[in-house]
């Protein structure tokens, strides 16, 4: 290493975000962290109690931080044990919202619903998924799988199998769709 | 040599690396075959048909079962910062993987110790996760499509699904859209935005647009950014350069696209072997150009 050699490195290492693959979930007391936590432990999952940051605080509370891509599978779990939280937030920026813009494209006889990155189409008549595209993680390709050439109402959500971010979006895609095509 | 390193949506196939052919449509490697639907396998399937028709070798890949646990990225990502060290790669692609900040930083520690540099191409969620690390710069090539582009223009969005509202795709904002993820430093060296028009661009802006053949049902077919990205990787390995290559792979991707006479309800694996002809075609119409 020459002689600024490890002020390179401590700038390389400056310019990372090392939590921008975090979230924070946020409960209604600290009862209800000391059980998530203890929950989301026992199921392998790596995350921590901490305080919140200053733009979520409401009070003496405390927050768990975990992997912001699984938020899914997590706020699920989480569900299903009866202590469902009441916010999940970035950790690099807590004030962010998940997206809630559809935007929906009719090719005539297939409409297609986009929410974020994830596009979801059907056939109009016999309500058929047709395809599904966009989206980076690793449960699209098995979603897209699981979903395409079921009849929409017949379909298993992504909410029941996908695990990430990229899923929710199509969780988001797919509740819009059926808001379009199977109400009356 | 180029790698793709990704991963099957079954959570049982394990973690296999080795060349990969091209069987019948399904992609083989060590032994096990895949279907080509979407994702990785579509990739790797439009890299071997455009390496076909150009007389290159079959990639190597690095793949595993993963359905969004992120167990099998892991396991992948582990693999990987042991093995790289030992392969001399000129080009690698990283695409379907569970973003995870770590793992990536180990990854970019190995590879910046490279002797030469490979060029270095991020799709689908290794993408993301070079942005949300704000290492976007270490890479050569993006291939966003018009949302995750608008994810690369936020600077404050870890992921595409909190990318704030004004900033969500319109394609009349797609100069500004480049400009915003450059200016934070949130893109490749060069970008290959795909979506109505396909755009190549750099630092100093758009270097080029490429609309036709114009297919409006190919936005809706899962996989055509995983061919495109297979497509140029495989011209980029040939010895093409950047900004050439993407060019090329969005006019390729488009025309095969355009041979399948598509519908919304088409999927991809009935557009990649349409693949070698479009190259044909474009490259007669090159020649043609210069002569």
């Amino acid at each position: 290493m020459g002689t600024f050699g490890f002020l390179k490195k401590k700038s390389e290492d400056s310019a990372e975000n090392h939590n921008g693959d975090r979230g924070f979930l946020v409960f209604e007391n600290t009862s209800e962290v000391i059980q998530a936590e203890n929950l989301l432990k026992k199921k392998g999952w790596e995350i921590r109690v901490m305080g919140p940051p200053p733009e979520i605080r409401t009070g003496c509370d405390l927050v768990i931080e975990f992997p912001l891509i699984e938020e899914l599978k997590i706020t699920k779990t989480l569900q299903e044990a009866g202590i469902p939280p009441l916010q999940t937030v970035p950790v690099s920026s807590p004030l962010l919202k998940p997206v809630n813009l559809f935007q929906t494209k009719d090719f005539g006889k297939y409409l297609m619903v986009q929410a974020a990155n994830m596009k979801l189409t059907v056939d109009k008549e016999s309500l058929t998924i047709v395809n599904i595209s966009g989206g980076g993680c690793p449960d699209v390709p098995y979603l897209a799988e699981q979903m395409v050439g079921k009849v929409l109402n017949q379909a298993p959500s992504p909410l029941e199998i996908g695990h990430t971010l990229c899923g929710y979006a199509l969780q988001l895609a797919y509740e819009e769709m059926k808001r379009r095509c199977l109400q009356s | 040599m180029l790698a793709i390193v990704g991963t099957v949506p079954n959570p049982d196939f394990p973690m296999v690396t080795g060349k990969v052919t091209l069987e019948n449509g399904d992609i083989l490697i060590q032994g096990r075959r895949v279907t080509v639907k979407r994702g990785t396998p579509a990739l790797l399937a439009a890299t071997i048909k455009t390496g076909e028709a150009l007389g290159q070798k079959e990639p190597y890949a690095y793949l595993i079962g993963d359905i969004g646990s992120g167990e099998g990225s892991q396991r992948l990502y582990q693999y990987l910062v042991k093995d790289l060290k030992q392969k001399n790669f000129n080009n690698i692609v990283f695409h379907y993987l569970q973003p995870h900040i770590g793992w990536h930083s180990r990854i970019q520690s190995v590879i910046q110790k490279m002797t030469s540099k490979p060029i270095l191409i991020a799709d689908a969620g290794f993408m993301y996760v070079a942005k949300m690390s704000g290492r976007s710069s270490a890479y050569d090539l993006f291939t966003p499509d018009l949302g995750e582009l608008a994810f690369l223009a936020d600077e404050l969005a870890p992921h595409p699904f909190y990318t704030r509202g004004f900033l969500l795709h319109e394609e009349n904002r797609v100069p500004d859209l480049i400009a915003r993820a450059y200016q934070h430093g949130n893109a490749a060296r060069y970008l290959l935005v795909k979506g109505e028009k396909d755009y190549i661009a750099n630092k100093d802006g758009i270097q080029a647009v490429i609309d036709s053949p114009m297919e409006e049902a190919m936005e809706a077919i899962g996989g055509t950014g995983d061919t495109l990205s297979g497509i140029v990787a495989a011209l980029i390995s040939f010895g093409m350069e950047l900004k050439e290559a993407a060019t090329m792979a969005a006019q390729v991707n488009r025309l095969a696209g355009f041979y399948a006479h598509p519908s919304p309800g088409t999927q991809v694996s009935e557009i990649i072997p349409h693949i070698p002809k479009a190259l044909e075609d474009i490259l007669k119409e090159q020649r043609e150009l210069i002569q």
